[in-house]
């Protein structure tokens, strides 16, 4: 009995043990955020970037309409990059874009748009950076696709010309 | 007379001390167990990124508005998911993560239990 009891166990341990690595040696190990959930976008009270007024989310995103939410600064060097795509964006018939300045400077902020030119219709300020975790983002540059009051894609990190047609097909 | 109000006034001001830094450990705690989602093996705590520092002001703001810690990190797993947090919750996939520890205890426990036995007999 006394000789039975040790080597089953300590075998069927071992196998347990080797399944279970077996099956996380195939796991994927690299963590991706989700991007495809449809979330209700957040209720909140924004700040105008051109003057200190406030403005709801409500009053932002009418319902039937495409809004396209881009979080930028002028201090990040993808949004330079990506600049060009929402212009091309910002020419779409139903898509308006939103702005969400993210910790960033106003005279920094106006700078950049003056170079650029400004493709978004409203843009609202985040200077401590709460807004953007209010939404779920991660930093800068994050685009948000809304259709009525829902976010139907998210875009971590730069536009490219494949998410732009993306884009466009899913506002056709 | 004089001492015991000194008394009193030293007990006052140490008591406040106290309460001060148990609000600090609570965030610093919530930090801890907070991941930083865009560094690698960080907490927020331990993270200076722009991300970890709206967090860190995010948390010392719900907690002055008066939320508990379980309310923050499902205010923070609502928007960023499960992954924000360090210690997972009990649920369904991690059921198995929390338990094995206890049965694993419980075998050990019943295998030296049972050579006791053989060895009485």
């Amino acid at each position: 009995m006394k000789i039975r009891i040790f080597p089953v166990s300590i075998i069927f341990l071992f196998i347990v043990i080797f399944i279970v690595f077996l099956k996380g040696l195939k796991n994927p190990n690299i963590y991706k955020p989700k991007t495809d959930v449809k979330k209700n976008i957040p209720l909140l009270n924004f700040e105008l970037f051109e003057s200190n007024k406030k403005i709801n989310s409500n009053e932002i995103f009418v319902d039937d309409e495409f809004y396209l939410m881009n979080i930028w600064s002028s201090w990040c060097a993808p949004c330079r990059d990506e600049h060009v795509f929402l212009i091309k964006l910002s020419k779409e018939k139903n898509l308006k874009l939103v702005g969400l300045n993210y910790k960033d400077n106003f005279i920094n902020a106006k700078n950049f748009l003056d170079e650029l030119n400004n493709p978004y219709e409203i843009i609202i300020t985040d200077k401590d950076g709460l807004v953007a975790i209010e939404w779920g983002a991660y930093g800068v540059p994050e685009t948000f696709l809304i259709h009525k009051k829902k976010i139907i894609k998210k875009i971590i990190g730069p536009l490219n010309i494949d998410l732009v047609l993306e884009i466009k097909e899913l506002v056709k | 007379m004089r001492f015991v109000n000194l008394f009193f006034v030293i007990f006052f001001i140490f008591s406040l001390k106290v309460s001060f830094a148990q609000e600090g450990n609570l965030k610093n705690k919530i930090t801890k167990n907070l991941r930083c989602l865009i560094c690698q093996g960080q907490s927020v705590y331990d993270s200076d990124s722009e991300f970890a520092n709206s967090v860190k002001i995010l948390v010392d703001k719900k907690l002055n508005e008066g939320f508990s810690e379980k309310e923050i990190y499902v205010f923070l797993k609502e928007r960023y998911g499960e992954w924000i947090l360090y210690d997972p919750e009990f649920s369904k996939i991690t059921y198995f993560l929390w338990l094995l520890p206890i049965i694993l205890f419980l075998i050990g426990g019943a295998i030296i239990l049972k050579i006791f036995n053989i060895r009485k007999n």
